[in-house]
């Protein structure tokens, strides 16, 4: 069964013209291939590359593999160990440190008792997207916006802090910025998270953060807590709404689908969420030798998991490539699996569940400004996938 | 089919009050798995055996019952 494996070279850094929600032709390639390739991190060190379903999704469900960060063998020199908080690059007994007292918050009913509230932030969005109009840029006006006043809220950050916080995780998650920029927004909102907790450890509001301070978690583990929500609950269900009216627009038949039945917008969002995946890979560390599809994986070597091409994976999935918001897509790896699996999936599927339908119902004309290949996508290298802005128009006198 | 979870496994992604909300709930304070209907009727059974097998964290286990089992 040990025949000699595909190899993959380098990550590919560019999806097809034309057909930009599709991982990269290389990817889909090596999964061709089968589900386990040989691989070179770009640092140097050998590892491998996984693509198909099963295989990602037995990786992520077991404890051989790591996601500690000071495994990760992936360069010539040793990573640090994962800062206080920064719970998504721990292993159990640490990582259940840091989730078990955020887990009552993510409930499905917690956040569904959100929806009331995603509906005012969604309907005030598109008021001034209306307002301004008839054309907008869909990232700026409606796709950040939304999900960020309401991880705001929930963290507790203080409504008339809210624009400058925002305009701060902005700027360390949007567009490509200098390492210097990064750092400097980095070190903006660390500082502010420090603030944020200080404050909520002196007077206890009714938000995560203030009830965090109720656990053993140190100020600085709050701190990291606090940004790894950030980091993990803002670009991604940005990126999903943009990368999900971007989708529609460009399938309108699976659009008028969903605008005939509303109660098919449950299977969309996740059909969505498997169709364009946009945290597309993460990375464990063997702690044993592993036999993984007729390989030897060595202890100590650091796996790339492709989550989009796991969702794409024919043998999962018929036709994977089309976007059929009638199928059963549940059971994708859009959320990751195993221990690490989203904390914040509740909030996102409620947020995408209320914003696409609202932003359909209220421009029934919504179209591309501009041809669909001049919207410019993130580059493939970026940790989630995205367009950089997205033209929209509409017609005034429908609104 | 006799349902199980184990509760130190779980950590409370919710797929399974999502997938099978009359048979799964989650604790309102920790947010870890709470069994509703260990034997659930025939409706229920799909959902049911979906959420065991999107359990992130393998926490809910079933029997199938023998043949003539209900």
């Amino acid at each position: 069964m040990a025949e000699s494996p595909h190899t993959v070279t380098t990550l590919p850094t560019t999806r097809q013209p034309g057909c930009p929600f599709d991982p990269p032709a290389e990817l889909l390639d090596a999964r061709r291939h089968g589900p386990i390739s040989r691989y070179t991190h770009p640092g140097g060190r050998p590892g491998w590359l996984i693509t198909g379903y099963d295989l990602v999704r037995s990786v992520l469900a077991d404890p051989r593999f790591s996601s500690r960060k000071e495994l990760m063998n992936v360069v010539d020199f040793e990573l640090p160990p994962a800062s206080p908080g920064e719970f998504l690059l721990t292993d159990e007994p640490q990582h259940s440190r840091y989730r078990k007292p955020l887990v009552g918050r993510f409930t499905v009913r917690r956040m569904r008792l959100l929806t009331e509230r995603v509906e005012q932030v969604t309907a005030a969005c598109l008021d001034a997207m209306e307002e301004a109009g008839p054309s907008a840029d869909l990232v700026a006006s409606f796709a950040r916006p939304i999900p960020a006043v309401i991880i705001c809220e929930l963290l507790g950050v203080p409504y008339e802090e809210r624009d400058s916080f925002q305009r701060q995780t902005e700027a360390l998650m949007s567009g490509e910025p200098t390492e210097e920029e990064l750092i400097a927004a980095y070190t903006a909102v660390q500082e502010y998270v420090a603030r944020l907790v200080a404050a909520k450890r002196a007077h206890p509001t009714d938000d995560v953060l203030s009830e965090l301070t109720d656990s053993d978690l140190t100020d600085e583990e709050l701190q990291g807590v606090g940004l790894t929500l950030l980091a993990a609950g803002l670009d991604t269900t940005a990126n999903m709404l943009s990368l999900g009216t971007f989708a529609l627009l460009r399938n309108p038949a699976q659009l008028a689908a969903l605008r005939a039945d509303p109660a098919l917008a449950d299977r969309a969002v996740e059909e969505l969420l498997r169709y364009l995946t946009v945290a597309k890979s993460f990375m464990r560390t063997a702690l044993e030798d592993v036999e993984l599809g007729g390989q030897t994986i060595e202890a100590g070597t650091t796996v790339v998991l492709s989550y989009h091409t796991a969702n794409r994976d024919p043998e999962r999935f018929a036709d994977p490539q089309v976007l059929d918001i009638g199928r059963q897509s549940v059971g994708h790896l859009a959320f990751g699996h195993g221990i690490h699996q989203c904390l914040g999936q509740q909030l996102a599927r409620v947020e995408l569940r209320v914003a696409l339908p609202a932003l359909f119902d209220r421009f029934p004309a919504l179209r591309l400004a501009v041809p669909p290949e001049e919207v410019e996508l993130r580059p493939e290298f970026a940790d989630i996938f995205g367009v950089k802005s997205l033209p929209v128009t509409w017609d005034e006198e429908e609104s | 089919m006799r349902l199980r979870v184990d509760r130190e496994r779980c950590i409370g992604a919710g797929m399974c009050a999502l997938t099978a909300p009359e048979v799964f709930d989650q604790d309102a304070d920790d947010g870890r798995v709470l069994l509703l209907d260990a034997e659930p009727s025939a409706v229920h059974r799909a959902a049911a055996r979906m959420a065991v097998g999107v359990c992130p964290s393998g926490a809910i286990t079933f029997n199938e019952p023998q043949s003539g089992g209900p």
